[in-house]
């Protein structure tokens, strides 16, 4: 779909050939897509984005407005399409990793998560215990991470400014824990397959379980400003309403969907990384409304909470990578004392492993849905092609949708709703 | 002389240019663009909100449109199909404007040599200050922008004509 714009583009030098300059178009384009009356000027047309405040990135729509009220809202993505997945190909396993990381960049360790379990599943390495009660803290802790995120903006679109500054105290503790961990703020790659980078700092379970302790009260806080605001309530209730069986055939998943009431969460449905082991509910709304999507995500922050309490106390010895030399370096100290050691890690940093030519889907719950992972290897030390199933790309489908028949004012409320991220859909 | 004198206390009189005394009064208002791209502006969001507190450099107030900016902080990967956006955007800001590339991607491409990112946002419109990291901590990003003041600091106001022209 290439609708497009207004006038063509002048500030761009023509013909120089570099592609910077493909923005023409005309109305008649858009037959078929927006209603007739469009084409007669009857109904306005309105260009929201790719640079507008409250698209959460660079997202476009058209809006075909009689008045108010949107008839039709065409999402236009891809001002973000960043070939990662076609970059991976080129990549060795190992450092693919890395790439990921920048797909959602919201939850970084959610993507790291789905490519490492399906390059595990793909040749059969098992992640040891430790690795695994590790990983799903760091899963936990994105969400929270995650949802601190959406919250702050959410907010802020609808004019709570105050929130924002909220949500991005706590989310800074959060970062210095990745940081902690990984050495990096939010880009940690922090994830491996086999495992994870290194083991858990001594200073690391202290500052989570201060932090534990302070958050409850924090998410109270959000709640008293925004839970029962009489002008929050009227700016999202019975807005952008989306049914069970509607929400299914879009393609919804993650919070989206259970604000919905649909019961659907794959850490309940095909738990990974032992995410059978712990005692926690799956929030789930009534009445599909943005309202709803906004309470399950809150509540959500509160089981995130006690899933890592359970994960904490439950925090098992061993390794925190898988013993499989093939797959996974031996330790430095090794090195010295092993000359089978010295061939491992020369064979694993210039050549990386390899993966049998079989395909693989891996899916997870991400904070914002499903986000999958198909991956088809070569034999070779290179993927043949990997693909990722996003969730944001299915909730931008459903923006049509969810906008028609509502208020402009409204779209901004619908797309925080959402939780789109655009790296996510378009990569 | 009296009244005068009793009001300033001992604190005489201080002289100057008009330039150092505009440039000086410029580095303490300079509006950004709210602009975000991609993982660099969750962080760019970061230095704004209350941990860095970018407000203590005047800077708390982004403008959604670009004729109200004096700054474009580029966080995040350019792509192809956003570069004639950008473009457009840097064109209807008012002169004297200034440009941060924050992050590698931004700066260079960064890790994305591939056909759909635009090797540095040099390309397309003039850079003051490159902000190297990936994405940049917030003081990074910090330390990009009192080097953009320093430079501020130093410009006299002929260079002001023609600071829009394509690098």
């Amino acid at each position: 779909m290439s609708f497009i714009v207004p006038e063509k583009d002048r500030s761009l030098t023509p013909g120089s050939g570099d592609g910077l300059e493909s923005w023409v178009g005309s109305v008649e384009e858009l037959r078929g897509l927006v209603s007739d009356r469009a084409l007669t000027g009857e109904t306005l047309l309105l260009n929201m984005g790719p640079h507008h405040p409250s698209t959460h990135g660079v997202l476009r729509l058209l809006l075909e407005l009689d008045g108010e009220e949107v008839v039709t809202c065409l999402p236009d993505i891809g001002f973000l399409h960043t070939g990662i997945e076609k970059n991976i190909e080129s990549k060795t396993y190992e450092k693919a990793v890395t790439l990921t990381d920048r797909m959602d960049y919201l939850s970084p360790m959610s993507n790291n998560m789905v490519f490492c379990s399906a390059v595990e599943k793909l040749v059969g390495l098992d992640v040891p215990p430790r690795a695994q009660v590790i990983r799903v803290i760091c899963l936990e802790l994105s969400r929270i991470a995650s949802h601190l995120v959406w919250l702050g903006t959410h907010a802020l679109d609808m004019g709570a400014m105050s929130v924002f500054l909220y949500c991005f105290r706590e989310r800074e503790k959060i970062l210095d824990m990745f940081e902690m961990l990984s050495g990096q703020r939010m880009m940690g790659s922090y994830f491996r397959p086999g495992g994870v980078w290194r083991d858990l700092p001594a200073d690391f379970l202290p500052t989570l379980e201060a932090f534990l302790d302070d958050f409850p009260r924090r998410v109270d806080d959000y709640e008293k400003l925004l839970t029962n605001n009489p002008l929050w309530i009227d700016r999202t209730q019975g807005i952008g309403i989306v049914e069970p069986e509607e929400a299914l055939a879009l393609g919804m998943t993650g919070p989206t969907l259970r604000g919905s009431g649909v019961n659907w969460d794959i850490r309940k449905a095909m738990p990974y990384s032992g995410y059978d082991q712990y005692d926690f509910d799956v929030p789930l709304g009534e009445h599909g409304d943005v309202y709803d999507r906004f309470y399950v995500r809150i509540l959500e922050l509160r089981e995130s909470m006690r899933i890592i309490r359970q994960a904490m106390k439950a925090i098992p010895g061993g390794p925190f990578r898988s013993e499989n030399r093939k797959f996974v370096p031996p330790p430095r100290a090794e090195l010295g004392r092993s000359m089978e050691a010295v061939i491992h890690h020369f064979k694993l940093w210039t050549e990386g492993f390899s993966v049998p030519d079989e395909e693989v889907y891996v899916a997870i719950e991400s904070p914002r849905g499903e986000i999958g992972c198909y991956l088809h290897g070569t034999g070779g030390n290179k993927p043949r092609r990997v693909r990722f199933k996003t969730p944001s790309f299915m909730h931008i489908s459903a923006l049509g949708k969810l906008c028609q028949g509502h208020m402009i004012a409204d779209v901004v409320a619908i797309i925080g709703s959402v939780d789109i991220v655009l790296g996510d859909s378009d990569r | 002389m009296g009244v005068v004198s009793s009001k300033l206390g001992n604190l005489g009189v201080v002289t100057t240019t008009l330039e150092t005394a505009v440039n000086w009064a410029r580095t303490g208002a300079v509006w950004p663009l709210l602009f975000g791209l991609a993982c660099c502006a969750i962080e760019m969001m970061a230095t704004q909100a209350s941990d860095y507190d970018l407000s203590r450099f005047g800077m708390e107030l982004n403008r959604a449109s670009p004729r109200q900016s004096d700054l474009i902080i580029v966080a995040g990967r350019v792509t192809r199909k956003m570069a004639p956006v950008l473009r457009q955007l840097y064109d209807q800001m008012a002169s004297p404007k200034y440009v941060i590339s924050m992050g590698d991607c931004a700066s260079c491409g960064g890790v994305y040599n591939n056909y759909a990112i635009v090797q540095g946002v040099d390309e397309i419109i003039p850079v003051d200050v490159y902000v190297a990291g990936c994405p940049p901590r917030p003081e990074q990003l910090i330390h990009g922008i009192i080097t953009l003041h320093e430079k501020m600091r130093g410009e006299r106001f002929t260079q002001w004509i023609g600071k829009d022209q394509p690098a």
